[in-house]
């Protein structure tokens, strides 16, 4: 209270003081006999020079900067397709780069050299019709090349994959990742967000199986609310009978809709979902393959952010967003690159999606295709069937995940040793 | 109809002044120079809010998780338990920061204020076409301010989910707090906000094609008049998309529609939602979206063609290049607006087409930019405060405007899309040139506005501040965003557990800027000083201070209803008449006729 107090009179009386040296100036400039609108010689040369010490200040900046933090950070791209991406981006700076200190060059010089002198007219120039020609059609041809080379780059960059691709999804939701890998038969089983259960089928997986349980897990639900409504001894607030209420009768109109998938469903595709193994916490990817990446959010729209593979893409609720990469240098390759120890590619998101945002991220490690391999081929037998048939027996389940991912940093240890 | 009642008002009262009360004078003004100012006090009272949210924010990116009194004394402790900012409330803070920037300071204040003040005075008009409809529009702007304002004092907080409010985020309050309550005043404001501004921009668009004074053809008018045009039909074309992207917004929020809402399970709630599409909502936000960048930008760039013509005492270069890439520009706004979608899973070959347009739009710019340089080439530079203002304004343009190079690039958005990056682009480019080139308009016309003057060495130090400040501000976030940082992001810690060499880096720099923020905001107490003070007590000014050719300085000094005493103008010539060969002064007024012999620009 007494720091607000004391900031508050000190405030108070900044103000009282300038206001007194405005008086004390005004006082003088009246003696002088010059207004407010006439700018007198001495102040429009110091404005000149201001704007000289202004470039200095800011192209040094800009040197420093550029010396001191130039490419931390954003490194040599770890995919394919990123290198070329870094190529243009390197154009395109050097283009932007020479405008920049072309044009503001030309900007500061000019305020600088034609400051008023006494006696001096300006020269009226009102057009010139070739100059004009001459920056319209200057521009035009550089942008030309610029959109050529960009579109190569873009269709490239979002083209179809390879058939062979491997086909991973990554699902978001508020605030982490899970990504599935299709398994053997390198297809994605198809999902349904109304399946979704987090004991057994986080993801919403489609089967003939899932949908029984889905619709199990509803009727109990809603024979628990029921009960509680029906029940008189309970005394409820009438707004929470009312959410009640709400509760139930959306819940039946879920259930008609799994009722109706039910019928229609036919289970000949049910073991492109078998097959799928589900991989919490990270990622794991196999240098020089190319990967088909699907994308699907449950809740809000977040965004599949890779830096170091250059890609991205934004994941949103009733939709799949797809892209591919090859990644083209292993996590030990990379530490040795950037000289850091415990440097490891990233998946982060980068759309705004509520409060813990900015801490929804997914490791991922980049290895040989033989660690790759070994890694694999033990992950592999923990397929959704596994998951989903075991889940009354959850125990087991949840040890299973703990014990892969602490599994990460052996096998890149062991594949950096291999490097060195 | 209302200019011919106020032609035949201007001749009888000439001379006496009938009474006006209180009210009618200073609030319920029907006057477009009083309207004007109002919109010019709002304005300045919510960009303070503005500003001052950035700092508490800034605070948190460069000191995370350190506690603050600063904070604590603005946020108590439900936003800022011990003094640590709370993560909802950054996104409140970042969100209502970003809105009140584009929204209220920079479109309701910028093109509100100087429309009002100058198309009537620049184009020989007694008043706007409607005087009721202006009082209108005036009034719908400071309601939607007081809504948006207070919705940083409910229990819920403000809006959190960014100055876009894409839906999902903004309209499942399961997601995230401000998304209840704070969504909802949010939504509402901006509708009435959208009012205002169609009565408004309807209005001038009226008035600048019919109440010319004779002469004043459209190849004679003042680029700002041109600028405020083009930017008033921008406004009529794209707010009412933006109004029924909210609306049904409201509608999926209160009427359980689902136009944007599809499969979705939040906070462990099964909705029901199905077959709505959220980039419905980003195709109709950005069909305002862009167009609104440069409802926010032309109105600056007409303010500094004329300060800048005016203070290097020469015509402003390419008059008509600069109307037609006005035109293009304005055209071109509305066939852009996918280069911010390009990553949202829209059909690639789409985002290609919209690569092709962005692109095009360099161009008009960069012949403004050319055109700006060749009107100082061999001025005779008079450096009053506006002018500076006004050449910091063509700086920042340049070097914001590059950088949008790279982003409209769909190739090069992939990994730089929604980064720091973008946020030190948008400030440099939007931000800066719209707030500096607002800053010039004050400086320069408020003799006209308050009969005085304002102290120009006062101005002088706030240029210099405001200037290094912004640089110093926005130029180390390109940095930051190229190594990778994503915007509306808390802290950046999770860095930390990949990248410790850029953490290193992206701390260093968020306490520079934040240095620069703390230095730049202090920098503004001079000028909020120096405004305020001047409005009751600086020197009175003379009529016509700057020298300069326009018709407003043919008006009195003393505010008359109607504006001119007596006849209206008549204009003989285009503005730019400065220092033309064979005149005595070196500039001619617009109303003075063609000397024997002298030839029409
Ligand atoms: C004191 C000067 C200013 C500072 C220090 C500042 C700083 C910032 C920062 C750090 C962000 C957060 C970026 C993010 O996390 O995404 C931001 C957001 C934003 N600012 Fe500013 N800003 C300033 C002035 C302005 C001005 C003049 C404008 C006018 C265009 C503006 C418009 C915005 C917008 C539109 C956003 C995005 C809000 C959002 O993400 O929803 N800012 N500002
Ligand atoms: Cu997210
Ligand atoms: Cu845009």
């Amino acid at each position: 209270m007494v720091t607000k107090l004391i900031t508050l009179g000190v405030i108070v009386l900044g103000v009282i003081a300038l206001a007194q040296l405005m008086r004390i100036y005004e006082l003088t400039s009246k003696l002088r006999k010059t207004g407010e609108h006439e700018i007198s010689n001495r102040d429009n040369k110091i404005n000149a020079k201001l704007w000289v010490a202004f470039m200095v200040f800011l192209y040094a900046g800009f040197f420093w900067l550029m010396l001191e933090y130039g490419w931390t950070g954003r490194g040599d791209a770890a995919s394919v397709h990123g290198a070329n991406l870094d190529w243009l981006l390197n154009l395109n700076f050097v283009i932007i780069i020479a405008v920049f200190f072309l044009t503001n060059t030309l900007l500061f010089m000019f305020s600088y050299k034609y400051v008023k002198e006494p006696g001096v007219k300006a020269f009226y120039y009102p057009h010139n019709n070739k100059l004009e020609m001459l920056w319209t059609v200057v521009p035009a041809c550089v942008l030309a090349v610029i959109i050529i080379l960009g579109l190569q780059s873009w269709t490239d960059a979002t083209g179809k994959s390879k058939p062979e691709a491997i086909r991973v999804e990554l699902f978001s939701k508020q605030f982490d990742w899970t990504a599935r890998y299709s398994g053997e038969d390198n297809t994605l089983g198809r999902h349904d967000y109304k399946l979704t259960n987090d004991e057994n089928n986080p993801l919403g997986l489609l089967t003939a199986e899932t949908i029984k349980s889905a619709i199990e897990n509803m009727e109990a639900s809603m024979d628990a609310i029921e009960s509680e409504l029906n029940n008189d001894s309970i005394m409820m607030v009438p707004k929470d009978r009312a959410s009640k209420e709400t509760d139930l009768s959306r819940k039946s109109r879920l259930i008609r809709l799994l009722h109706q998938m039910e019928g229609r469903h036919d289970a000949k595709n049910d073991n492109q979902v078998y097959d799928d193994v589900i991989q919490t916490d990270t990622l794991y990817l196999c240098k020089g393959k190319e990967y088909e990446f699907n994308f699907r959010s449950k809740d809000v729209i977040h965004s599949a952010y890779f830096p170091h593979f250059r890609a991205q893409i934004n994941t949103v609720p009733g939709m799949v967003t797809r892209f591919k990469f090859i990644p083209s240098k292993t996590t030990a390759e990379m530490r040795v690159e950037r000289m850091q120890e415990d440097f490891n590619f990233i998946l982060m998101c980068n759309k705004i999606c509520g409060g813990a945002h900015y801490k929804m991220k997914m490791m991922v490690v980049v290895m040989e295709e033989e660690d790759y391999n070994n890694w694999w081929d033990a992950k592999k037998k923990m397929t959704f069937r596994s998951t989903f048939f075991a889940s009354d027996d959850s125990e087991t389940a949840s040890g299973e995940e703990s014990m892969t991912s602490t599994d990460s940093n052996a096998l890149v240890d062991s594949t950096a040793t291999a490097m060195n | 109809m209302a200019a011919v009642s106020h032609e035949a008002h201007g001749h009888n009262d000439h001379g006496h002044h009938h009474e006006e009360s209180f009210v009618s004078k200073y609030i319920f003004s029907h006057d477009h120079k009083m309207i004007g100012k109002q919109f010019l006090i709002t304005a300045v009272f919510m960009g303070v809010v503005a500003m001052l949210l950035s700092i508490l924010f800034r605070i948190q990116l460069a000191w995370p998780g350190e506690s603050s009194d600063f904070l604590s004394f603005f946020l108590g402790e439900q936003w800022a338990p011990e003094g640590v900012l709370s993560e909802d409330m950054y996104l409140g803070l970042v969100t209502i920061h970003g809105t009140i920037m584009v929204f209220f300071l920079l479109t309701g204040g910028l093109s509100g204020t100087f429309s009002n003040i100058l198309i009537p005075l620049q184009l020989g008009a007694r008043d706007m076409a409607s005087g009721f409809l202006n009082m209108l529009s005036y009034w719908f702007f400071a309601l939607s301010s007081l809504l948006m304002f207070s919705s940083l004092f409910i229990e819920s907080g403000p809006a959190m989910a960014g100055w876009t409010i894409y839906p999902p985020l903004s309209a499942l309050p399961q997601a995230i707090s401000g998304s209840g309550l704070g969504m909802t005043l949010w939504l509402f404001s901006m509708v009435i906000f959208i009012a205002g501004s169609l009565i408004g921009s309807l209005n001038y668009i009226v008035t600048v094609l019919n109440l010319r004074t004779k002469g004043m053809t459209m190849t004679r008018m003042p680029l700002t008049v041109w600028a405020f045009f083009v930017t008033a039909i921008l406004g009529v074309l794209s707010f009412p998309v933006l109004l029924s992207g909210s609306l049904l917004l409201v509608m999926d929020r209160l009427a359980g529609t689902s136009f944007y809402l599809s499969d979705i399970i939040v906070g462990g709630e099964m909705l029901t939602n199905t077959g709505g599409s959220p980039i419905l909502f980003q195709h109709l936000f950005w069909f305002l979206g862009h167009p609104e960048v440069y409802i926010v930008l032309l109105p600056a760039l007409g303010l500094s063609s004329e300060i800048i013509s005016t203070n290097s005492r020469k015509p402003i270069f390419g008059y008509r290049a600069m109307i037609g890439s006005i035109l293009a520009i304005g055209f071109l706004s509305f066939i852009v607006w996918g280069h911010h979608m390009f990553v949202t899973g829209m059909n690639p070959f789409l985002g290609s087409v919209f690569v092709f347009t962005t692109l095009l739009i360099a161009i008009p710019s960069a012949v403004k930019v050319f055109n700006y340089i060749t009107t100082l080439w061999r001025g005779s530079i008079v450096f009053t405060p506006a002018m500076l203002f006004a050449i910091g304004l063509v700086s920042t343009f340049i070097t914001g405007g590059v950088t949008g190079i790279i982003l409209a690039d769909s190739a090069l958005d992939i990994t730089t899309h929604d980064t720091y990056f973008v946020v030190a682009h948008f400030h440099i480019v939007m931000g800066m040139s719209a707030v500096l080139g607002m800053f010039a308009g004050v400086y320069h016309w408020f003799p006209k506005m308050y009969g005085r003057m304002m102290n120009t060495r006062l101005g002088f130090v706030h240029f210099w501040i405001t200037l290094i400040g912004a640089y110093g501000v926005f130029f180390p976030m390109h940095f930051v965003g190229l190594a990778g940082a994503p915007r509306r992001y808390y802290d950046y810690s999770v860095y930390a557990n990949f990248d410790g060499d850029s953490y290193a880096m992206i701390m260093d720099l968020n306490v520079i800027v934040t240095m620069f923020a703390i230095f730049a905001a202090l920098g503004q107490l001079l000028f909020l000083f120096n405004f305020f003070y001047s409005i009751y007590r600086g020197p009175r000014s003379v009529q016509n201070p700057w020298k300069s050719n326009t018709l407003e300085w043919t008006t009195p000094v003393e505010h008359i209803h109607g504006n001119w005493p007596g006849e209206l103008p008549t204009v003989h010539r285009w503005p730019y008449d400065y220092s033309k060969p064979g005149a005595e002064d070196d500039f001619i007024p617009q109303n003075v006729p063609l000397a024997d012999g002298e030839e029409e620009h």
